[in-house]
């Protein structure tokens, strides 16, 4: 494994649990997570990739309360920065901050630029269009007929080709950033396959910009151009950049989303069939779909800025942080019976799923009309819906940043 | 109820629009813009869930 910081102390006590830890249950969190709630809610870990130290926050309210911490920073070329994934040294010399990985005041202005393209006026306006690409992946599922791979024919293509049109990106490009997309997201690839990726989906995104500054179109990254052209905040690499984030969070997240939530629901029918007979329920399904899942568990770190105190524990200046979503979520003291998937939870809202503070997710209401939707329509026209294969035979995606199933075998 | 919001920090994730559009709108820019600062008591449970939610805490009741 790669030491991006040759400077860096391997740590000392051998004591410290690796992290990330392996579940023991597709459907819930490593079970450390609880003992350390209990215990140590604000523990140490060895990462993995690295074999460097980081901290572990693992409760709701310690997790938002380092989220939205201003003495915490996003920025992941600061040398405490707990990678979660391999980067190569030079390439993190070089390579330019995404909005993610931005503190203010740059981040305050890009996000700035980019949050009227998501608006919940324009959300709930990109409910038709969501609604038909939904409903042409099913009839093409119908007339192929079972067994389908719920991942490829359903879970994928919809928010890839909801974002490509968000975006300006040619569907018929899609092949190709999906895979340099789901290679991003793997904790296992080396630096070298991890810079690749990022480099091909780089070189693609940067003749797409190219293109939109000569000739604009009707899309996000067009309209990012032109606010630039006005007030300039960025150059050509921070758009591609940013094109490169809209376009990776914007499919790989709710795709991983999508297949396992009909996956929740398959394995818990009586829930299913509520839905079913009450659509009103659905927008409670999909919050408590996000918060028992919690796909993005180790998204969010951060490194302190200065010396900060959480429940107790002095984080130093220059550590890292792990603040865990999929732990937060699963804190009893909020959600009471956490690891059970109970689609009329009151509070299931209150989850982390899309992260705290200023960096929370800037898609999510999008995000929940995919859900909704896909839920919804797969449901209400493919009743019979069931899984294809046992459910022991599936490939969740432990390796990954972001969890899910390789693959969703389906029939009907 | 009275409800007041620090439009400054808003950083647009639309929670409070999604949930109670009769008391929170976004301006233009995505910016948490109040339709009412007195919402009825009906809408006091969803409002206070609101101020819960926001991710930047930006919206304060008091009752
Ligand atoms: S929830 Fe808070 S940050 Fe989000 S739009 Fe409303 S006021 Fe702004």
């Amino acid at each position: 494994m790669t030491q991006h910081h040759p400077a860096a102390e391997v740590p000392s006590s051998p004591a410290l649990p690796d992290f990330p830890m392996r579940r023991t249950c597709p459907f819930s969190p490593p079970q450390r997570y609880a003992e350390l709630r209990e215990h140590e809610p604000v523990s140490q870990a060895v990462l993995k990739v690295t074999g460097r130290p980081a901290w572990l926050v693992t409760t709701h309210e310690h997790v938002k309360a380092v989220l939205g911490d201003s003495r915490v920073s996003s920025n992941l070329k600061l040398p405490g920065y707990p990678h979660q994934f391999p980067i190569p040294e030079e390439m993190l010399r070089e390579v330019r901050l995404m909005l993610l990985s931005m503190d203010p005041p740059e981040h305050t202005a890009q996000r700035r630029y980019l949050i009227p393209e998501f608006t919940a006026r324009r959300m709930r306006a990109l409910r038709p269009r969501v609604q038909q690409i939904v409903d042409a992946r099913i009839d093409a599922m119908l007339a192929q007929g079972g067994p389908v791979d719920l991942v490829a024919a359903l879970a994928l293509a919809v928010p890839s080709l909801v974002i490509c049109e968000l975006l300006g990106v040619p569907y018929e490009d899609h092949p190709q950033f999906e895979e340099w997309s789901a290679l991003m997201m793997n904790h296992d690839i080396s630096p070298q396959e991890y810079g690749a990726a990022v480099m091909a989906l780089d070189s693609y995104l940067d003749k797409l910009v190219t293109a939109k500054q000569a000739a604009p179109g009707d899309d996000l990254i067009s309209r990012f151009i032109e606010k630039n052209r006005e007030d300039p905040i960025a150059d050509h690499t921070d758009i591609v950049t940013m094109a490169r984030l809209m376009l990776v969070g914007g499919h790989e997240t709710t795709a991983n989303m999508i297949s396992l939530g009909v996956l929740g629901l398959l394995e818990h029918p009586e829930q299913l069939a509520a839905v079913q007979a009450d659509p009103e329920l659905l927008p409670g399904a999909v919050e408590e779909l996000l918060r028992f899942f919690s796909i993005s568990d180790s998204g969010t770190a951060r490194v302190a800025l200065e010396d900060i105190e959480v429940d107790g524990v002095v984080i130093k200046a220059g550590e890292g942080i792990l603040p865990l979503n999929n732990s937060a979520n699963h804190d009893e003291s909020v959600f009471p019976d956490p690891d059970t998937l109970d689609i009329r939870r009151a509070e299931a809202r209150s989850h982390l799923a899309f992260g705290y503070g200023i960096h929370q997710c800037i898609g999510q209401n999008l995000a929940r009309i995919e859900l909704e939707i896909v839920y919804g329509t797969l449901f209400r026209r493919i009743p019979g819906l069931k899984l294809a294969v046992p459910l022991s035979e599936l490939r969740f995606k432990d390796e990954a940043l972001v969890y899910g199933v390789h693959e969703l075998p389906v029939t009907w | 109820m009275r409800v007041s919001v620090d439009p400054d920090r808003c950083v647009s994730a639309g929670q409070c629009v999604m949930l109670a559009p009769e008391v929170f709108d976004q301006d233009e820019d995505g910016i948490v813009t109040l339709l009412q600062s007195e919402p009825p008591a009906e809408l006091h449970a969803v409002v206070r869930q609101t101020a819960s939610l926001c991710p930047v805490r930006l919206i304060r009741i008091t009752e």
